[in-house]
């Protein structure tokens, strides 16, 4: 019997990568693209904004990425309530035509971790308006249920806080979330470096999506490719099973047969 | 006769009073294939860009795509 390939499915669609980048705060928009070149990934997350009407000749992210090769995910960054990002969105769909988003609502820019009642209500217009939403949320298992049944396609805890590089902070809810759902679980925000994103994938998450890892390391293409490992490395190691932890050693060369 | 628009937050006086959004974009120099218009707080399809006219008074968002995370 052979293995069934093991593919990154979301909303139906089907993705070689199981990385996703951001496209902010790279030094141009040539030093993003080659990291996406780097990476591999299939899916950059967008913003929307207002066009800069004093200089139209201003580069434009879509002159570097192409939207036919690479799938770009608009995102809601910046909104604070349901209202916000179904308008954000729906202008969105209109200049990509694209129904898959990424939704986050975000509260206090301290942190911003997600206002989670407002990213409830603003899942279920969009859900209802026909968007495919991904979700950024906060590392709640029982927040996450209730975002799939409310039709969400990806659920997307915190990892640690966005852009701080902090890492993986609460393994165990990651997991629990993992373990619950049935649509793709994808880390969003918190992973610093490769290992991180490698612990990520190896907690059974299906992808992951990080921006200032790549963005603000000292050299962006090589560590966009250090992430492409990563996270190959991490869903490998995730689907071969660790072994267990022991308390004790446990020699590899057999004691038998010793002269 | 002309009109005034917002665009973006800012006044636009002394547009020609049939302008369509079309219009108002090559106007603008700005590139109708990576950008979305919203007028009044309707997205306008691209479909009828060349068909609507602006009145004065519209308020438009117009938004392209940037890097985000």
């Amino acid at each position: 019997m052979t293995q069934a390939a093991d593919k990154f499915v979301v909303a139906g669609r089907e993705f070689s990568s199981r990385l996703i980048i951001g496209t902010g705060k790279y030094k141009d928009y040539q030093q993003n693209a080659d990291a996406l070149t780097a990476s591999g990934a299939d899916i950059v997350t967008v913003a929307v904004r207002r066009v800069n009407l004093s200089n139209p000749n201003e580069p434009m992210l879509v002159d570097f990425i192409d939207p036919k090769e690479t799938v770009f995910l608009p995102n809601t960054a910046g909104c604070f309530t349901g209202e916000d990002a179904v308008r954000t969105l729906r202008l969105a769909r209109e200049a990509g035509g694209w129904d898959l988003v990424k939704l986050e609502v975000l509260s206090d820019p301290k942190h911003l971790y997600p206002d989670m009642e407002e990213t409830m209500r603003a899942a279920k217009l969009l859900i209802a308006d026909g968007f495919k939403v991904m979700v950024y949320c906060s590392d709640d298992p029982v927040f996450a249920r209730k975002l799939e049944d409310l039709g969400c396609v990806a659920i997307m805890p915190v990892g640690g806080l966005i852009g701080s590089g902090h890492g993986i902070q609460n393994p165990v809810n990651i997991r629990l979330i993992v373990e619950q759902s049935s649509v793709p679980v994808i880390v969003d925000a918190g992973v610093g470096t490769a290992s991180e994103a490698a612990a990520a994938m190896e907690l059974g998450c299906d992808a992951v999506i990080t921006n200032t890892a790549i963005a603000e390391a000292k050299d962006p293409i090589k560590m966009a490719r250090a992430m492409k490992h990563a996270i190959i490395a991490g869903r490998e190691a995730y689907l071969a099973g660790r072994m267990p932890r022991k308390k004790y050693a446990d020699p590899s060369s057999p004691l038998a047969g010793l002269i | 006769m002309t009109i005034t628009i917002t665009i973006n937050g800012e006044e636009y006086a002394d547009l020609p009073d049939d302008i369509s959004v079309a219009g108002l974009l090559a106007h603008l120099k700005l590139p109708k294939g990576k950008i979305a218009v919203e007028r009044n707080l309707e997205i306008v399809p691209k479909s009828k860009f060349e068909n609507i006219k602006l009145e004065n008074g519209d308020k438009l968002e117009i938004i392209h795509f940037i890097g985000g995370g």
